[in-house]
């Protein structure tokens, strides 16, 4: 290999470089854990807690398939027995009004961006009278 | 072919054990599908296939139509009311589930030059016909257009990649896509008026059509046009299954004449028109 | 071997800083069109595909058309075409990659590209061109650098390499067949529903790669010094000529069966193409094409004439100016009438005609920019190695 003594120390330079991103944020960021404000007065979802936290894409997504590809159209009843039909919009979003509150806590904390809401439409968030119209 | 027989032999048996058919209704139904299981000799003449699955359909009345100006663009406005469908300013990046046109325009195999003059003034309503035998869904690289459990041509606005095949496909102009985004403005005009929270928009760079509002049809309504339409005048549109040989829709098929749009393109339209 | 590229005179360097500024400012254009959506460009409800599409129709014909070079010296022996074959292959690359950005480009949801091998598809043609697209730029490049790299070497290109490159052959064909089906397999698109339409394709593919080779080759004999001898300029011409010949034929053919069996649907987009075509709704004549289909058909016979005359009089001048007759006339007939006259009329006859975007226009000079770009640099490697291993030879 030519130049050997270069290229390590360039492959170096750029470790350090990236793995110093992290450290910063390690050192310095901010780490207070998000806390989604879940709906009052309910205690269950569709799933257990665990699972919706990990893996509420992959409900929504199998969700989706069912109801668009398979016409499996049947609502799900949750341990509270309350009937949820099968929908971000017309499902989730009953009980979890707040996408604010609710969706972009975690959402804006780990900087990920479903395009759920480039076509869903979120449930219109109240004003507080901060913006009248 | 043999195996198309064996299916429909079979479903012949399960109606006949269950009881349902009264003799007459099933000898008749039987006629008629055991024509459409032998299409070599008629070619592609529209012939239907022997009925397998359900097959939802639409008759439209034209000549009620016809009579009551204002109702078709009733059902074209519930429709784009309720599915969050965008009107743009500029007709280049049009989006319509249900529309009007000409008769000539709607069917150029079926027009000639020496039309009366009710033919001629006649707007009929047109929308995505549901193919059997969808040259969109054949076309399309993801699958994201397919034809579901009930015959019903579907999209899935999450996998669309926006090539426009389906477009080029479709004999029937009935696809349309977002060009630019259905919830942006123009000089203080949004594109979307009154969002319809139970139903979602698109985005850009999809392709859209006319579901046969499914969502709606699970739940044993009728589709929002056909409920549109038959406030207005009692059957100016049926919808049902075409493969059911009791439902109203296939009584009306049997009893009226009726024709589809370009037929002889083989791909077998659930759309039927009463002229 | 490929630090040669950075070796060039002043010309070499002001031809690669153009098209970069070109390609820049396609990128520009084309980030203008992602944040907007492809309403930026002048594609409609009606015409769903413009000159993106168009343009890739005509650049996987140039990438099969790669294939008249390659095939007689590796099928046939023919040693003439030794200085040329290489240049064959790399300009199939840099076509292929033309066309896989123009695909791309006019996807409206560009990040969902992959959807296609996610979901593979079978029933749709796009799902075949895909792979054969692909593949045939990975068998290009694999049996271009290869026989390339043995060349600088000095020796003779490895035996494995070789059912690669006879697998290439048949796969150029496939490429333009695959890109025809996508449009003659289309219900109710009477222009585009016609079996000769991959046999048309293939006829002016293999008039319009060669002849953009052959211009390509006698820039460089100006400017690189570096001649691919008059045999092999000799036996262009024949292959350029007859398979042009052959696309005139094919056309022909069309118009027999268009206005002779006097089905409108066959003679209406004809009639829009060389015309115009008037919408009977609305009263209004449409012809915006009529005059480059019209002037397409007139620089494709000159062109042909003026080949052979060319080759008899050994011009290199007439033999260029006739090269780029032939390539503009038929980048006009395929690379805007097949595409837009297919459009026209409507599924619901109405006439509506499509005008391409500033936008767009800009993307596409900045794709056809990025294919120039490295066809550039391929070519400037072929020659350098080339000199390299025949100065050897004359050495030794």
């Amino acid at each position: 290999m030519y130049d050997k003594g270069k290229v390590l120390i360039g492959l170096a330079i750029f470790l350090v470089l990236a793995l110093s991103v992290v450290g910063y944020n390690m050192t310095t960021g901010d780490h207070k854990k998000p806390e989604p404000e879940k709906p009052k007065g309910y205690t269950a979802c569709v799933k257990d807690t665990d699972y919706m936290r990990s893996s509420h894409m992959v409900l929504l997504n199998e969700w989706r398939d069912e109801v668009i590809r398979e016409g499996k159209r049947g609502k799900i009843t949750t341990a509270q027995g309350i009937v949820v039909e099968k929908s971000l919009q017309n499902g989730c979003m009953h009980c979890h009004t707040s996408k604010e509150k609710f969706c972009d806590t975690c959402h804006v904390y780990a900087s990920v961006q479903p395009y759920c809401w480039d076509c869903h439409l979120a449930p219109v968030e109240p004003t507080d009278g901060k913006e009248a119209q | 072919m043999d195996n198309r027989r064996r299916k429909f032999l079979k479903l012949a048996g399960l109606t006949a054990a269950a009881g349902v058919a009264v003799p007459m209704l099933g000898s008749r139904a039987q006629a008629v599908s055991g024509h459409g299981a032998a299409p070599a000799a008629h070619g592609n003449d529209g012939h239907e296939a022997a009925p397998t699955g359900v097959r939802q359909g639409l008759v439209i009345d034209s000549g009620k139509f016809h009579d009551n100006p204002g109702l078709a663009e009733k059902c074209q406005k519930v429709c784009h009311d309720y599915h969050n469908v965008p009107k743009f300013p500029n007709s280049k990046d049009e989006i319509k589930w249900i529309w009007t046109d000409k008769f000539p325009n709607v069917f150029p195999d079926h027009s000639h030059y020496k039309k009366d003059a009710r033919l001629s003034a006649m707007n009929i309503l047109a929308l995505c016909n549901h193919c059997d035998n969808p040259p969109c869904v054949r076309a399309c690289p993801t699958g994201a257009t397919f034809k579901n459990s009930d015959g019903v041509v579907m999209m899935d606005f999450h996998r669309c990649i926006g090539c426009r095949f389906c477009m080029a496909a479709c004999p029937y102009g009935a696809r349309s896509f977002n060009w630019r985004s259905p919830r942006g403005s123009e000089n203080g005009k949004p594109f979307i008026k009154n969002y319809n929270q139970e139903f979602p928009s698109r985005m850009r760079g999809v392709v859209e059509k006319c579901s046969l509002c499914s969502w709606r049809t699970k739940q044993g309504k009728d589709p929002l046009c056909v409920e549109e339409a038959n406030k207005g005048v009692e059957g100016a549109m049926v919808f049902g299954d075409l493969n059911d040989p009791h439902s109203e829709i296939s009584q009306i098929l049997r009893q009226r004449f009726t024709i589809q749009r370009k037929p002889s393109l083989g791909t077998k339209p659930s759309i039927f028109y009463i002229i | 071997m490929v630090d040669k590229v950075l070796k060039g005179n002043g010309l070499y360097w002001g031809w690669l800083t153009l098209l970069l500024m070109i390609m820049g400012a396609g990128a520009i254009a084309y980030l203008v069109q992602f944040n907007y959506g492809l309403g930026a460009t002048g594609m409609s409800r009606d015409v769903t595909w413009g000159i993106y599409i168009s343009q890739f129709t005509f650049l996987v014909g140039v990438a099969a058309g790669g294939l008249m070079l390659v095939l007689p010296y590796y099928l046939h022996d023919y040693k003439s075409f030794g200085r040329i074959t290489l240049l064959g292959e790399f300009m199939a690359i840099a076509a292929v990659i033309m066309c896989l950005m123009f695909i791309i480009a006019d996807l409206g949801q560009p990040m969902r590209a992959m959807n296609v091998i996610l979901h593979p598809s079978p029933n749709s043609m796009l799902f075949y061109d895909m792979i054969v697209l692909n593949g045939y730029l990975f068998l290009n490049v694999l049996c271009g650098f290869v026989v390339l790299s043995s060349e600088y070497r000095g020796i003779k290109y490895p035996n494995w390499v070789k059912p690669f490159i006879y697998l290439s052959i048949p796969w150029a064909i496939s490429i333009h067949t695959v890109t025809a089906f996508l449009y003659c397999g289309l219900p109710g698109r009477h222009f585009w529903l016609t079996a000769v339409l991959a046999p048309r394709f293939l006829a002016s593919a293999f008039a319009a790669g060669p002849a953009l080779l052959l211009v390509i080759a006698l820039i460089m004999k100006r400017t690189a010094n570096f001649d691919v001898g008059q045999t092999a300029k000799d036996k262009l011409v024949t292959i350029i000529g007859y398979a042009a010949i052959i696309n005139f034929f094919l056309l022909g053919c069309e118009v027999f069966v268009g206005y002779y069996s006097n089905i409108p649907g066959h003679m209406h987009t004809l009639d829009y193409l060389f015309f115009g075509l008037v919408d009977h709704s609305t009263g209004v004549m449409h012809n915006n094409l009529v005059p480059f289909m019209r002037a397409s058909v007139a620089m494709g016979i000159l062109g042909i004439i003026m080949l052979f005359i060319a080759r008899r009089q050994k011009s290199d001048a007439m033999l260029a100016t006739s090269c780029i007759l032939i390539f503009v006339a038929f980048w006009i007939d395929k690379g805007l009438g097949l595409v837009l006259g297919g459009f026209v009329p409507t599924p619901m006859e109405h006439i509506v005609e499509y005008v391409p975007t500033v936008v767009e226009l800009t993307v596409t000079a900045g794709v056809w920019s990025t294919g120039f770009f490295i066809l550039t640099l391929l070519y400037k490697l072929v020659v350098a190695v080339k000199r390299d291993s025949e100065a050897n030879l004359k050495v030794s």
